[in-house]
Order: C-alpha cells, then sequence, then structure tokens
C-alpha cells in the first residue's frame, strides 16, 4: 500500500508546484478573507487566471497537444488539482467548457470547429454554457422539446427553453440540445448545436435559489437563427454526443470536486468551539457518524486514483460518494446550526450558504434516486423499472402523456 | 499511488478462502445454534495456515506481517461467518511479541492457545482503561493490577471476551494504582481464574467472562501506546470480518432480487428494492475505503490509528446492522426463518453491535480523535 507518487509523477508535481509558486501571487481571491465582491470585477479576474493557468499547462491539461492541452492521464490531472489545492488558488472559471463541453467537441465536432472554438474557450476569452435539461426533461434529458426546424437555406430555426444553466448570463456559446426530429422514437431524433448566447431570440433569465443567489439560468428561445455549421457530431446523433458530455461530466465532478470541501476536520473545528457541544453526547455521537463516512470518501477518491493509475475504471463506489458527502453535509448543516442557533443562518455565516445550497446539489447532475437506479441497473445488473416510451415516436408519446393514457 | 493488493496479499487471501472452502461454516453455524459441539474447532485451522503467528515478528517465529494482512483474512471469514480464532488470539500474540514474553514461539506456532481480554483505552469524556461489562451500561474499571518485579496481579472482571473460553494462556490488562494501564500474561489454570466460557445468539462467536481474583501473571513490558494498539487492531479486523459477511449479503441479495417476481416483475426493478440493496454496495464500498485506511495507519501512520481504525468500525459496523435487516426485508418473510442463511447474518450483526466496545463507541471515538485535533493530517506528494 502505498500513497506516494511513481518518480515520474513526483517530476510532473514537482514542476506543477514551482509554476504555482511562481504565479500563485496573481491569483485572485474569491473566498474569505479579502475576497473580491463585486460581480464584474470577479468575473474579470477569474477570467484573466483562466488564461494564466492555460498559458502555465495547467488548464485542459488532459486535451490533446494540438488543441492547447498537455495531453496527460487522469491521475496527472488530479495532481494538478491537488497542488492548485494546496497552493489556496482557486481553478478556471469555465470548468464546463473546458471540463466537459471541449472534450465533446474535440470527440465529435468538425475540424473548422475544434480551430474556431477550442483556443479561446482554454484560455478564458469566450466562456461556455451547456444547455440540455429542459423544465420537463432533467432525470429523463431524452424528452428534450426545444425545436429546431431546419430552413430551406440551411439555416436552424430554434424555439423553446432550457434550465439549470450555469454561466449563461456571460457565456458567449452554448452547445445545446434539441429536437430534430418528433416522429422517431425519442432517443433518436435530437441533434446538438453550438449557438452563440448573443444570438436574437435568447433571452437569460437568472433562477434565484434557497440562498438568494442566482447560480443557474433559464434561457428561452424565440425563432433563434444558427448556421448549418453549428451542427456537432451530426443530425439526429444528439444523444450521441450528449452521453460524452455527460460521461466527461461525472469525471469532471468526481476528480475535481474533493469532497466539495465538506470535511469532517472543517466541521469538527465549529463544534469543538462549543464546549458545550464539545461534550455533549449526542453531538459527539452524531458527529462521529457522519465523519466517519466523509473521511471514507477521502479514502475512495485515493482508491479511484490508484484504479485509474492500474487502467481501471473506477468502481461503482465513485458514483455513490456524492450521496454520501451530500447527505453527510446535510446532517453537519443541521448539526452545526442547532450548536450555533439562528446565528448560523446569518447571511455572513459561512454555514448559512452551506445549508442553503445543499438540498439544490441533492439533484445536481441526476438527482439522487436516479443515481441508484443507474448503479443498481448498470453496477449491480438489477432488472430496469419497465418503461412505457420503448420505441414509440415522440410525438406520439407527448400525445399520450398529455391524455393521461397509458402508452 | 497503488492501493491494490500485492502478490503476497492475494495469496494470504485466497489461501484463507481455500482452507475456510474445507470447512462447512454456514451450515455449522446453523447447528451450533442448537448444538455448540457441532461447531467445528477452527484452532488447528488457524494453526495450521499461520495465523496465529501472522502478527509476530519473524525471530520469535511468526510471519511479521501486519495489520492490514491479518483483516484480509478476517475478511474472508466473515464471508463465511467462520468461527475463527482471530479477535482474541491475534491482538494476544502481538502483545506477547512486542512484551517480550517467552511463550511467545509457542503462540505463534500454535502449541499453546492464547486469547486477548478486550481494555478499552481512555477518551477525553471517559478519561478511564474500561472493559466490557457482563451486563449493563455502566462500563467497570479494567482490572486492578499490582506490580512485583516480573510479575503482575489482577483482580476484576471482564466482559464477553472473544476466544477466551479455549484460551490457555490470557493476556490481561489491567491499571496500576495511579491508573496506568499494565499487560500481564495468565495462565488460564492459575489460582484466582475463573472463566465462563459462553455462546451468545450467533454460535460462531465463542465468548467468555473471565473473572481474575488475585490472579498472577508474567508482566509484558509493553507502554499504553502498544496496549491500546492491540484494542485498535480488533476494531479494525472487526471491521474486515463485516465487510466480507456484508459482501456475501450482498450477492445473495441480487440472486433473489433478480430471480423472484411479483406482479410479472423481477423484485429487484422495483425502486423500493433497488435503491435498499444500492444503500448496501453504498455503505460496503465506504467500508471498504475506511479498511484500507485503517491498514494504512497502521503501517505508515501511527498517530492515525485510533481514528482509522474507530471510522472503519464505526462505518462496518452500522453497514452490517443496515445489511442484516436489509437482506430480511429483500427476502421477505423468509428471510426472517431458518429456512434461510439471513438470520445467521442477522445473528452476527447484532452481537457485533455489542462486541469489544461496541460499534456506537467507536462512532464516538471518531468524534473524540477530531474534537481534539487529531484527526487526520492529510498531504499530497
Amino acid at each position: 500500500m502505498d500513497l506516494n507518487d511513481t518518480p515520474e509523477q513526483a517530476e510532473y508535481r514537482t514542476e506543477i508546484r514551482a509554476w504555482l509558486d511562481a504565479n500563485k501571487a496573481s491569483a485572485p481571491i474569491l473566498e474569505g478573507q479579502g475576497a473580491l465582491t463585486d460581480p464584474d470585477e470577479i468575473l474579470a479576474a477569474h477570467r484573466a487566471w483562466q488564461g494564466k493557468l492555460a498559458e502555465g499547462g495547467l488548464a485542459g491539461a488532459t486535451w490533446p497537444k494540438e488543441y492547447g492541452g498537455q495531453g496527460i492521464g487522469p491521475v496527472e490531472s488530479v495532481v494538478i488539482s491537488q497542488e492548485m489545492q494546496q497552493a489556496g488558488v482557486p481553478g478556471i472559471l469555465d470548468v464546463i467548457g473546458v471540463g466537459m463541453l471541449g472534450p465533446t467537441i474535440i470527440a465529435h465536432g468538425t475540424e473548422e470547429q475544434k480551430q474556431r472554438y477550442l483556443g479561446p474557450m482554454l484560455h478564458g476569452d469566450e466562456i461556455w454554457c451547456q444547455m440540455f435539461s429542459e423544465p420537463a426533461a432533467g432525470s429523463d434529458l431524452a424528452a428534450v422539446q426545444t425545436r429546431a426546424k431546419h430552413n430551406d437555406d440551411g439555416t436552424w430555426t430554434l424555439n423553446g427553453q432550457k434550465v439549470w444553466t450555469t454561466n449563461a448570463q456571460f457565456a458567449s456559446y452554448g452547445l445545446i440540445l434539441a429536437r430534430t426530429n418528433p416522429d422517431i422514437p425519442k432517443h433518436k431524433g435530437m441533434t446538438m448545436f453550438i449557438v452563440p448566447m448573443d444570438a436574437k431570440g435568447i433571452t437569460v433569465r437568472g433562477l434565484r435559489q434557497i440562498s438568494g443567489e442566482a447560480e443557474f439560468n433559464e434561457v428561452f428561445f424565440d425563432d433563434v437563427v444558427v448556421d448549418g455549421d453549428s451542427v456537432v457530431g451530426g443530425e439526429e446523433n444528439g444523444w450521441g454526443t450528449g452521453l460524452t458530455t455527460l460521461m466527461f461530466e461525472r469525471l469532471t465532478i468526481g476528480l475535481g470536486s474533493s469532497a466539495f470541501g465538506y470535511r469532517a476536520t472543517r466541521f469538527a473545528e465549529a463544534i469543538a468551539a462549543d464546549p458545550t457541544a464539545a461534550n455533549d453526547h449526542e453531538v459527539r455521537h452524531n458527529f462521529g457518524e457522519l465523519a466517519a463516512e466523509l473521511e471514507a470518501i477521502r479514502w475512495t477518491g485515493y482508491r479511484s486514483i490508484s484504479a485509474l493509475q492500474d487502467g481501471q475504471i473506477p468502481g461503482p463506489e465513485f458514483g455513490l460518494a456524492k450521496v454520501t458527502t451530500v447527505n453527510c453535509a446535510v446532517r453537519a448543516g443541521d448539526l452545526i446550526a442547532d450548536i450555533v442557533g439562528p446565528e448560523a443562518l446569518d447571511e455572513d455565516s459561512e454555514w448559512a450558504y452551506m445549508i442553503s445550497f445543499l438540498p439544490g446539489l441533492k439533484s445536481a447532475g441526476g438527482t439522487e434516486e436516479i443515481l441508484r437506479n443507474t448503479i443498481g441497473e448498470r453496477v449491480l445488473g438489477l432488472p430496469p423499472e419497465p418503461r412505457l416510451d420503448k420505441g414509440i415516436p415522440f410525438s406520439e408519446l407527448r400525445a399520450k402523456e398529455k391524455e393521461g393514457a397509458p402508452a | 499511488m497503488n492501493l491494490g493488493l500485492s502478490d503476497e496479499q492475494q495469496f494470504l487471501r485466497d489461501a484463507a478462502a481455500d482452507a475456510f472452502s474445507r470447512v462447512k461454516t454456514v451450515e455449522a453455524a446453523r447447528e451450533a445454534i442448537e448444538d455448540d459441539s457441532a461447531l467445528p474447532d477452527m484452532w488447528p485451522t488457524a494453526a495450521e495456515a499461520g495465523w496465529l503467528g501472522l502478527l509476530v515478528s519473524e525471530e520469535n517465529g511468526g510471519a511479521g506481517l501486519g495489520a492490514y494482512d491479518a483483516m484480509l483474512i478476517a475478511q474472508e471469514a466473515g464471508k463465511v461467518l467462520a468461527g475463527v480464532p482471530l479477535l482474541g488470539a491475534l491482538p494476544a500474540s502481538m502483545l506477547l511479541d512486542l512484551g517480550g514474553s517467552d511463550k511467545t514461539e509457542a503462540v505463534a506456532a500454535g502449541e499453546l492457545k492464547a486469547a486477548w481480554l478486550p481494555a478499552c483505552p481512555p477518551s477525553s469524556i471517559e478519561p478511564r482503561w474500561t472493559v466490557d461489562p457482563v451486563e449493563g451500561m455502566a462500563r467497570p474499571d479494567a482490572p486492578a493490577a499490582s506490580v512485583d518485579a516480573d510479575s503482575v496481579t489482577f483482580t476484576g472482571t471482564v466482559g464477553w471476551a472473544p476466544d477466551a473460553g479455549e484460551a490457555e494462556l490470557l493476556v490481561v490488562i489491567g491499571v496500576d494504582s495511579s491508573g496506568n494501564p499494565v499487560a500481564g500474561a495468565v495462565e488460564a489454570g492459575a489460582s484466582g481464574v475463573t472463566v465462563n466460557a459462553d455462546w451468545r445468539y450467533d454460535a460462531t462467536r465463542r465468548l467468555a467472562s473471565v473473572t481474575l481474583d488475585g490472579a498472577s501473571g508474567a508482566k509484558l513490558d509493553l507502554d499504553a501506546e502498544q496496549i491500546a494498539r492491540a484494542y485498535y487492531l480488533v476494531q479494525a479486523l472487526i471491521a474486515a470480518e463485516s465487510v466480507g459477511t456484508m459482501e456475501t449479503a450482498l450477492e445473495v441479495c441480487l440472486d433473489y432480487a433478480k430471480e423472484r417476481y411479483t406482479f410479472g416483475r423481477a423484485i429487484g426493478s422495483y425502486q423500493a428494492i433497488k435503491h435498499g440493496i444500492v444503500e448496501i454496495l453504498r455503505r460496503l464500498e465506504n467500508s471498504k475505503s475506511l479498511c484500507i485506511y485503517a491498514g494504512f495507519a497502521f503501517s505508515d501512520k501511527p498517530d492515525e490509528i485510533a481514528y482509522a481504525s474507530s471510522c472503519a468500525r464505526s462505518v462496518a459496523g452500522g453497514g452490517l446492522d443496515f445489511t442484516a435487516r436489509q437482506q430480511i426485508a429483500v427476502h421477505g418473510g423468509i428471510g426472517a426463518t431458518w429456512e434461510h442463511d439471513a438470520p445467521l447474518t442477522f445473528r452476527r450483526a447484532q452481537l457485533n453491535r455489542r462486541l469489544v466496545g461496541g460499534h456506537g463507541s467507536s462512532t464516538d471515538r471518531v468524534a473524540d480523535e477530531l474534537l481534539n485535533g487529531r484527526g487526520p493530517v492529510v498531504s499530497v506528494g
């Protein structure tokens, strides 16, 4: 059992550390003491920092060299995020673009698309957003209703609504999943497009969450026209293209988040600060349970890295780590709010944001229930829930849903 | 970073699985509920396999292996509910070896059966060495110990010690008049020793409550940290054993959920059943991760042994508890009868909850370590 780097990894780590030592002074402060507060300033500073990281080879490092990456493997990319965390500097601004949409374009885009979009994306000059989910297409993503109609001049006209769109308010481009043929079964009739977010007919509206902040948006499309060459991955192949994005989403969330900063030691400090709480048997027992599970997640992370290094795909423990993390953090938030009292819910408290954020995080990237279905079926081989939508043209399915009649 | 098993560890694990496959351990577990004598004596199995000397240094005739290696054997034992002497025998051998006992070689060779009488180290809310009570919730002090040169005399009672019923040598932990821990090796037949061997609920666990009334033996040269290590070793072994039992239960649940039909569908297609089984998997994977941590702490991070092994026992203990009940739920009423093996898992889980400190006390210790700033030191590279 060995937690140490291989000699090659150690050398790579030294390089990364040296770069960070030389450049971390120019990193913006986004959290805690001395943090920037003006949203425009934050955006500009974070964008510039991404550019700097890209120049240093720390952004999009898993991308192939020909598109500005370093062509490194997943283990080395973990080294980068560990070192950035250690150095206390923020990561890139456009995690969604560089982590998920860029790799989708690299896998499915045309050479022209790659040459045009990847460079500015990597350097943070153009921010991207992902427009997959809709009000009626979340867990059942293939139910998207946003329509793209092919015009005689080769262009496409988009109409519909997307939701949960992070960064849409300042994005230059978006990748959108739209229905191009409603007369065939739902997984088959979709196409992926690149959309300039300043196109006529796009309206972006902030979606305020429990905390009061708007980290997501709704995006409305009213007769938005895009060029014929904006299709990514071919017509009616939107589902296959989208699956690539979702695969990278899992990898990005899994490897990059390090339990979202919900660490047992951080909660321990808050509890230890109140001597009554620290000596209360119920508090200790409750805390011990959630802390031990969070500790498991740290080691599950190491197991995943070890598996990747062996050339294996990380196992099921990977997908369930998010369930454990979120539920433990929910318990910790409740426990700390019980100890601290209403002060914990004050806007300036470090706990208020966490407490407000977690109920939404439970569904982010797939609800807990869908995740349990997926793991039960794909990993454990349990039979799927019977489905009523297989093989039925999307248009008929919608009609049947409206009648409320069984398909 | 490499958390995989070495070739030697894989061999050790496979050899354990092979050794257990030659004994019908599950059938024996069922029969032994009604008839103690049906349980095979697995001391010879452990001796032949070399497990009784696994943690003993090579110069004293042992294999000189580590806690994680022992945990791999415990995991295999847990898979088939094998009543093999590990939880009392392994910490005893480790303490005899570290404490310079002249009995170590005989114990490592399996010629002399030794068992440790569990003693729980102090915490900030229970700042004294305690033992499991024979009855009730109040934890008695560890036996009183008085040292006279190389010998030590103990007075006190220790409840529910694994493997102690058959042991010829008892490794006793007591406290001197200043409250410091003292360890000694006392012959089971020595004057003042009363051993009440008992099988309780889980017939695969041979337990004994031991009363020492001025019983003397050779003092072992051990410090408090070494004595505490035995306790944490057993927490880690129980965690590993629980992982094995959960692994088997998961397989059994999956088979049944795929083949049993209700309302025209395999029951595993219902989310209520599916999600419950995935919850077993979640707890199992978390437990496995923490067993790796515990093993790593024993080999590389001695300051984190208490924390890591307590985390492992807490999560694996809760996991087995959940799994035992979920297995019955998946199988419906039949899972609560002797027609099925699920009751054997349940009996194991129920007794485990309370064994060697109980897993609730491990949960409390996780909090204790963190609240006193003794959590993990995380460094990378």
